[in-house]
């Protein structure tokens, strides 16, 4: 039914699914480069209320090491225009006050979903100093083109 | 009662006769025509909304208020994603089913017309609202955004349209079966039996979302939940590129090795190939929440495996599709390593048009397989890399099989033929579209590797230099969507001219016999109950455990929202 070279195709081909599966898992459980799945769930509604989001903003947690506690909401991200040194890693603490969002920042490999009811979380060391472009890349509505701030990395 | 079966029987082998030597019956024929019109008009609609938004994003354009880039959008999604795969889909297979089978049954033939007018009416409804800017949601409608109700009470009426074609379909078959016990199913209505058994079950997971959403969207439920909603739509999402793209393989197995003179791959690895995508589709969906909240990594890491793993029968189609070239061409006395290329029929529209449709599918089945693993998909999640993908899927490696297929389908349903003239207009149609394409769906790519987000009306950031520095490669959407309308209008002509304007005559309904040496595909294959079954416990592994998550483990639920 089969010939030879199709055998050996399909062997290849099955071999490179099992390739992709072996790096990605790599990466994701020894390396810890899995995409953001942090979970912990919050009220939509009551994010102003809630810690850590009651206090959104950029706080130093260690040597060259920063958290932002930010919020997304329509058509805007909550603190806007964030500033560290060359270098630095940035721990993102996210949730949406409204509808979904997109946290994405441009030059980086910064790219997670924000959806309300759920805390996101994600990291990044900024080696090259510039000023990044942070966009919303879910559809949010009528300003969603709109929706942007920066990260300024001295 | 035996004389009775027998003689039954002896009708139906009559009229399989009649229906081969006279061609389709009229009004067989009339429910493809009809529903390829509604296709065909649906990518002309499609198409202009597609330029507007390709001037816009160049820049070069600003839509007004009364219409805007949302709306175009919403609009054109649901135009190319729902109507045009669902019509064309339907009819195509209609005629195929009406073809292989000896024709459809009454009973079936007025199912074909009640889905169709339930689907015009669901569209209807559903179009009224994005016109009136109460359902600029994007036909990915995500809650908490919350349309008008009666854009979800359209798209209720659109799927209960998809169901009544499916179990027409799924009538027709096992009527089939039943007068013709121990023999397989004709290949192409093997086909069928999988698309329809996809749209049926596929379609579930969005119609429990739907009937969430409508409470909630006339205000007598107050939240909702905004994952399970999210991953009830993927599930249903994936499906529907997947029912496209299976049935554009379908015409590759089975339509070209004829037009090119040949006969097709194997059948027992054909039939194969349709269990495993029937099997494994509907677990695909998950890769469009690989970096969404909630979902714990190895949940994701199966998933990346269930994604994966529809790349496999999707490799052995690549291998099939050129053996089959490879081996009519040698027949044809083409030699040299690959210089037998050159007997195949280039000239002729019906086989160009689904070659280079299977020639984007090698970058574009590519592009898939690399963005559903979970590192690379945070690269180019919701950027223009993904629209630049699915144009090359979708626009190409699908729409242009269904080009290629309508030269001779609309011709054999409408008792006319295919002149050398249309056939000329097709070739440049083909070559036009093709340019178009790999211009705009290339430089998505590109730019949204660079960061250009996808669905975002043109936006410079206030003057940001890294969202300036896009501009160039977006000004490629405005010269391809320019060529991509061109082809439109020439398709529509086309399609039209063949309905009702082009000389009568008979044209055949192409289907490729096998090599005459194959060995007889075994019994098993037709056990559809247990590849349902198989597709069910696989939908259980993937799904149970997040949905259980995310509705055990619920915030509290979002009111509806309409930010625009």
């Amino acid at each position: 039914m089969m010939h030879r070279s199709e055998k050996i195709w399909l062997i290849l081909s099955f071999g490179m699914i099992i390739g992709f599966m072996l790096i990605t898992g790599y990466q994701t459980f020894a390396l810890e480069m899995g995409p953001p799945s942090y979970g912990e769930r919050i009220d939509p509604q009551k994010v102003d209320e809630t810690a850590p989001f009651d206090n959104p903003g950029i706080k130093k947690v260690g040597e060259k090491e920063y958290e932002v506690v930010m919020t997304l909401q329509v058509f805007s991200f909550t603190p806007n225009e964030i500033e560290v040194p060359a270098g630095s890693t940035v721990h993102f603490t996210m949730t949406s006050k409204d509808v979904v969002h997109g946290f994405q920042v441009a030059d980086t490999n910064l790219n997670a979903m924000v959806v309300p009811g759920y805390v996101q979380k994600i990291t990044q060391k900024f080696d090259k100093p510039g000023e990044y472009l942070v966009l919303c890349n879910e559809y949010c509505g009528a300003g969603h083109q709109m929706m942007s701030t920066t990260i300024t990395v001295k | 009662m035996e004389t009775v079966i027998k003689q039954t029987g002896k009708t139906q082998a009559f009229k399989d006769k009649a229906n081969k030597v006279m061609g389709i019956s009229l009004e067989d024929a009339k429910i493809t025509k009809s529903y390829l019109s509604v296709a065909f008009l649906a990518i002309l609609l499609g198409g202009i909304l597609g330029l507007l938004q390709g001037l816009n994003r160049a820049g070069m354009l600003e839509l007004p208020a009364w219409l805007n880039y949302y709306q175009v959008l919403t609009a054109h999604g649901l135009l190319l994603v729902v109507v045009l795969s669902a019509f064309f889909t339907i009819g195509y297979f209609y005629a195929g089913l009406s073809h292989t089978l000896g024709g459809l049954l009454p009973k079936v033939r007025k199912m074909a017309w009640i889905g169709f007018w339930m689907k015009i009416f669901g569209f209807v409804l559903a179009v009224i609202p994005i016109l009136m800017n109460e359902a600029s949601v994007m036909y990915t409608f995500y809650p908490p955004m919350a349309a008008s109700p009666i854009f979800y009470i359209g798209l209720v009426f659109i799927v209960l349209g998809v169901w009544m074609c499916a179990f027409g379909a799924f009538i027709n078959v096992a009527s089939w079966r039943k007068r013709n016990p121990g023999q397989h199913i004709p290949i192409l209505s093997f086909f069928a039996t999988g698309v329809f058994v996809l749209l049926f079950f596929g379609s579930i997971p969005v119609a429990i979302e739907v009937f969430t959403i409508i409470p909630w969207a006339f205000g007598w439920v107050e939240t909702i939940n905004v994952m399970v909603a999210r991953t009830l739509f993927w599930a249903f999402g994936h499906t529907l590129v997947n029912i496209w793209y299976l049935t554009a393989v379908s015409a590759w197995y089975v339509i070209v090795p004829k037009i090119i003179g040949g006969r097709r791959w194997n059948d027992l690895l054909t039939r194969i190939v349709v269990i495993a995508l029937v099997i494994m589709n509907i677990t695909g969906g998950f890769h469009h929440q690989i970096i969404d909240p909630g979902i714990s990594e190895p949940v994701k890491y199966m998933h990346v495996f269930m994604s994966l793993a529809i790349g496999f029968p999707s490799l052995m189609t690549a291998y099939a599709m050129f053996a089959v070239f490879e081996r009519t061409a040698r027949k044809k006395g083409g030699r040299g390593l690959i210089g037998w290329y050159k007997k195949l029929p280039w000239g002729d529209v019906r086989f160009l048009a689904p070659f280079i449709a299977m020639a984007a599918f090698i970058p574009a089945g590519a592009g898939g397989i690399v963005q559903s693993t979970n590192q690379l998909n945070q690269v180019v999640h919701n950027t223009m890399w993904i629209v630049g993908h699915f144009h090359l899927t979708l626009g190409m490696s699908v729409v242009m099989t269904f080009f290629g297929i309508s030269y001779w389908l609309i011709p054999y349903v409408s008792k006319r033929m295919l002149t050398p003239q249309i056939n000329k207009l097709g070739v440049i149609q083909t070559i036009i579209w093709t340019l178009g394409m790999i211009i705009m769906s290339g430089a998505m790519h590109w730019v949204g590797l660079l960061g250009s987000p996808r669905r975002t009306s043109y936006s410079t950031y206030f003057d940001n230099a890294t969202a300036l520095s896009w501009d160039p490669y977006l000004f490629f959407l405005a010269i391809g969507g320019t060529l991509l309308m061109i082809g439109v209008l020439m398709q529509v002509y086309a399609v039209f001219y063949l309905m009702f304007f082009a000389p009568k005559g008979n044209t055949e309904f192409p289907v490729a016999d096998v090599e005459e040496d194959e060995a007889p595909t075994p019994r098993w294959t037709e056990r559809w109950g247990l590849w349902i079954v198989c597709m069910i416990v696989l939908v259980g592994m993937a799904y149970v455990i997040p949905l259980v998550d995310f509705i055990v483990n619920a915030p509290p639920g979002s009111p509806p929202y309409k930010t625009w």
